[in-house]
């Protein structure tokens, strides 16, 4: 046939070809910059190490000490009413937050909304961690500065979430009971709350799931529960208790799992 | 009885809406709108209750000017003018009879509402008017457990249990079947009848507005081009709400349906016979 | 003549049987006063506590960003180090356990063997790993890379994985039909229609690995949270004010320049 066609093609332009490979290599050498920067004060000898001190870790975690569980139980109740209680005082202190950061329903856009939307984007960049930390240097040791701690990066997670499920409600439903003559609160009460509903057990639930998580590490920095016994094990290098409780909250993390997906799918 | 004065609507984006409508619905007339989409059909019927802020003229309904009113003196205009909706918006996720109370809204308190605490006489009113649209059984069924037809007849008795004075219906009709659309049509007419209420119909259907409507208005861009009764609704008329190609176009869609309508109502009687 | 009922309650939603109900109410209830009892706060200790959280409101009203930058600085370019080096490798280390623990393209052993990995660096705390991590490679940002990199591997191949799970089956089939090989399938089929998603999720991962960094940093692994425990442990509120914004800051910048790019890129 004839010969008018092109025999090559190509995928690209040469122009994004080029792109890309600027791209590329823009992250290598950003990749090997800093790993420099982050390895200046790396000793290379202990990495090399490594691998014998894991084995000899793994050795003395081995078996773990069951006759410890009983001391435990008091700690998993405090790490589960701190995960609860938390997640109770987060959802109080997000709904209003919410409330004010949704553009369909906040009372003043210019002012009180930036001010709803700092408080979520402040709690959400603070790990609960950090918060327990900061409290119990306040507050003193303890599962109250543990609850605060969860209450306050919950209201991030739970505010945001609730914030764009409020964005999302169906306007004709809010639009048909503004239409029969009901005040603001009537329209909250009748016409966005029930849409909500739904979205915001499911956001408490899971939250709930992830607290278990986060106050089960709480202890850590002295907020009470297994963290605290955690703590005190790697303290005293008991390997044998500290595998005894990683087992525990595994355990507790995989029911609070599958607790929570049974409650959400339950809740659609 | 409702005047519409030279009513405007300009939105921000610069798109007129509305310029310069006037009509007059007496008591117990049903009036028929008609209009290309976009000729502010919506526009106009969300003016008179102001869920759309009009631009200027005036809306009075039985002597008040609704065009200026207060925040709560809208609100107490808004609860002597039921609204019926395209797409229902009932709110899906509570029962039939929340919803049917939410029309009593503007007369009861926060807390009344609050904690569905409804005079009695709203909840008898309610049951009665559940049982006028035939669903006095479904009363505690949630509303997103219904068919469209039977939540389009929740929408009416949350309409009707407002004791409106005059009633502005947004294409009862857009979502529901040519056979359930003919039912809800009947039972708003017999309902305003009953009553002796006024009410603006948007309607995109000619022919089931020709049915129906004792008097039709027909919009075009803006502005009324037609108002008269459905017998002086001539083809020439019909060319100049629609323009030419459109009404062409949506006889032969509506001729479409009618011949698959009896051709299924043929089918319905051989596979009964 | 009016023969209608004239009281209406709401019927019980999700516990529908009264026995239920009211064990469930008291249930709550007697769990709320335990729970509750066993906050054994120290009110002394709360009240002294009192000023020194008026100490940190000032701190962070009035941020003191000058009298420990070299530390900060020092802080965060190890924490930002971190963070890009561990998203890199994490992801270079997802993407084929990804691919293996998608049940659609891999076969059952490897499927296994991927979903396992997977499953065991979801299950892990990032901050329990970190311990570990640093017991085993002593102190400092390594440690902290590793962690995270470990973190990133749960999240990227799980959502990768489940994304290829979802993909468009009659594309695939389309090029298979074709007769191309495994590889070809990936790069024909099952790239395209995951790349956008997949550079979504790296860049939010990003963000994730930013905010681990500083809390990793508290059990010895480096970084910006190394600088804010020692802040904290001496008491200086208004160092720890400055970092806390610091760190806000970043997220903030790091959140929109993500959801910038997503867009920029689809």
């Amino acid at each position: 046939m004839t010969g008018d066609f092109p025999k090559e093609w190509q995928y690209r332009t040469p122009k994004t070809k080029l792109l890309i490979w600027a791209f590329w290599l823009c992250m290598v050498a950003g990749f090997v910059y800093c790993w420099q920067v982050m390895n200046e004060g790396t000793i290379w000898f202990f990495v090399q190490d490594a691998p014998k001190q894991a084995a000899d870790i793994g050795g003395r975690m081995w078996p773990p000490k069951l006759s410890y569980v009983p001391e435990l139980m008091r700690p998993l109740w405090d790490t589960l009413n701190m995960a609860t209680l938390g997640t109770m005082l987060g959802v109080i202190l997000a709904v209003p937050v919410a409330f004010l950061a949704a553009r369909n329903t906040t009372p003043s856009a210019a002012i009180l909304r930036p001010i709803a939307l700092f408080i979520i984007v402040a709690s959400r960049s603070i790990n609960s961690l950090i918060w327990a930390l900061l409290l119990v240097a306040i507050l003193g040791p303890g599962i109250l500065a543990g609850i605060i701690a969860i209450g306050f990066r919950s209201v991030g997670f739970v505010g945001k979430l609730l914030y764009e499920a409020i964005e999302e409600t169906d306007v004709t439903q809010i639009e048909a009971i503004r239409a029969t003559g009901a005040s603001p609160s009537q329209v909250l009460n009748y016409a966005i709350v029930p849409q909500v509903l739904p979205a915001f057990w499911g956001i408490t639930v899971f939250r709930w799931d992830i607290n278990i998580r986060e106050s089960a590490i709480l202890g850590l920095v002295g907020a009470g529960g297994l963290g605290l016994k955690l703590q005190a094990s790697l303290n005293v290098l008991a390997w044998p208790q500290v595998t005894t409780i990683l087992l525990l909250i595994l355990l507790t993390v995989v029911l609070s799992e599958w607790v929570s997906a049974k409650v959400r799918t339950a809740l659609i | 009885m409702l005047n519409v004065e030279h009513l405007t609507k300009t939105y921000k984006t610069g798109d007129k809406a509305l310029s310069d409508v006037s009509f007059t619905v007496e008591k117990g007339q049903v009036v028929g709108l008609i209009g290309p989409s976009g000729a502010g059909k919506s526009s106009l019927i969300r003016c008179v209750n102001r869920l759309v802020e009009p631009t200027s003229g005036a809306i009075k309904l039985n002597g008040t000017d609704l065009v200026g009113l207060g925040a709560g003196d809208l609100r107490r205009a808004r609860r002597r003018i039921g609204m019926i909706f395209q797409e229902y918006a009932l709110v899906e996720r509570l029962t039939v009879m929340e919803n049917v109370l939410s029309g009593r809204l503007g007369y009861v308190s926060f807390w009344q509402s609050f904690s569905r605490r409804y005079p009695g006489t709203d909840i008898e009113r309610a049951y009665r008017l559940l049982d006028r649209v035939g669903l006095i059984d479904h009363a505690d069924k949630r509303a997103d457990a219904l068919s469209g037809g039977q939540r389009q007849r929740v929408g009416i008795a949350r309409a009707l249990s407002q004791e409106p004075e005059l009633l502005l219906v947004d294409e009862p009709t857009a979502s529901l079947d040519p056979k359930t659309s003919r039912q809800i049509m009947r039972l708003l007419i017999e309902i305003c009848q009953e009553r002796d209420l006024p009410a603006i119909v948007n309607i995109h259907d000619v022919p089931l507005a020709q049915q129906f409507m004792q008097r039709i208005i027909g919009l075009r861009a803006g502005q009324v081009v037609f108002d008269g009764t459905p017998d002086q609704l001539t083809e020439d008329v019909l060319t100049t709400i629609y323009g030419a190609e459109d009404w062409t176009a949506m006889r032969q869609g509506a001729q479409e349906d009618a011949q698959a309508e009896r051709d299924a109502a043929r089918e319905m009687a051989r596979l009964g016979a | 003549m009016s023969s209608y009922p004239t009281t209406w309650k709401r019927p019980p939603q999700i516990f529908t049987h009264r026995g239920w109900r009211i064990g469930l109410q008291i249930g709550v209830l007697v769990w709320f006063v335990l729970a509750i009892g066993s906050i054994d706060a120290n009110w002394e200790r709360i009240i002294a506590g009192a000023e020194r959280g008026m100490r940190f409101v000032q701190g962070f009203l009035q941020p003191n960003f000058t009298s420990r930058w070299s530390d900060i600085y020092g802080g965060l370019i190890e924490s930002l180090t971190m963070t890009f080096t561990s998203t890199i490798v994490g992801i270079a280390i997802s993407i084929p356990i990804g691919i293996g623990a998608a049940r659609n393209l891999a076969p059952a052993p490897v499927y296994y063997v991927c979903r396992g990995i997977i499953a065991v660096s979801r299950a892990l705390q990032e901050v329990i790993v970190a311990i570990f991590f640093v017991a085993m490679f002593g102190f400092g940002p390594f440690a902290g890379f590793l962690t995270l990199s470990f973190a990133t591997i749960g999240f990227i191949a799980k959502l990768l994985a489940e994304d290829i799970e979802d993909i468009d089956e009659s594309q695939a089939e389309a090029i298979r039909a074709t007769g191309a090989s495994w590889w070809q399938l990936i790069n024909y089929a099952v790239q395209p229609q995951v790349m956008p998603r997949l550079i979504g999720l790296s860049l939010y991962r990003f963000d994730i690995n930013f905010r681990e960094s500083a809390v990793i940093g508290i059990v010895g692994a480096g970084g910006i949270g190394a600088t804010l425990n020692t802040a904290i442990d001496r008491y200086e509120y208004d160092s720890a004010g400055a970092i806390l914004l610091i760190i806000i800051g970043i997220v903030l910048v790091a959140e929109y320049g993500s959801s910038y790019l997503r867009k920029f890129l689809q």
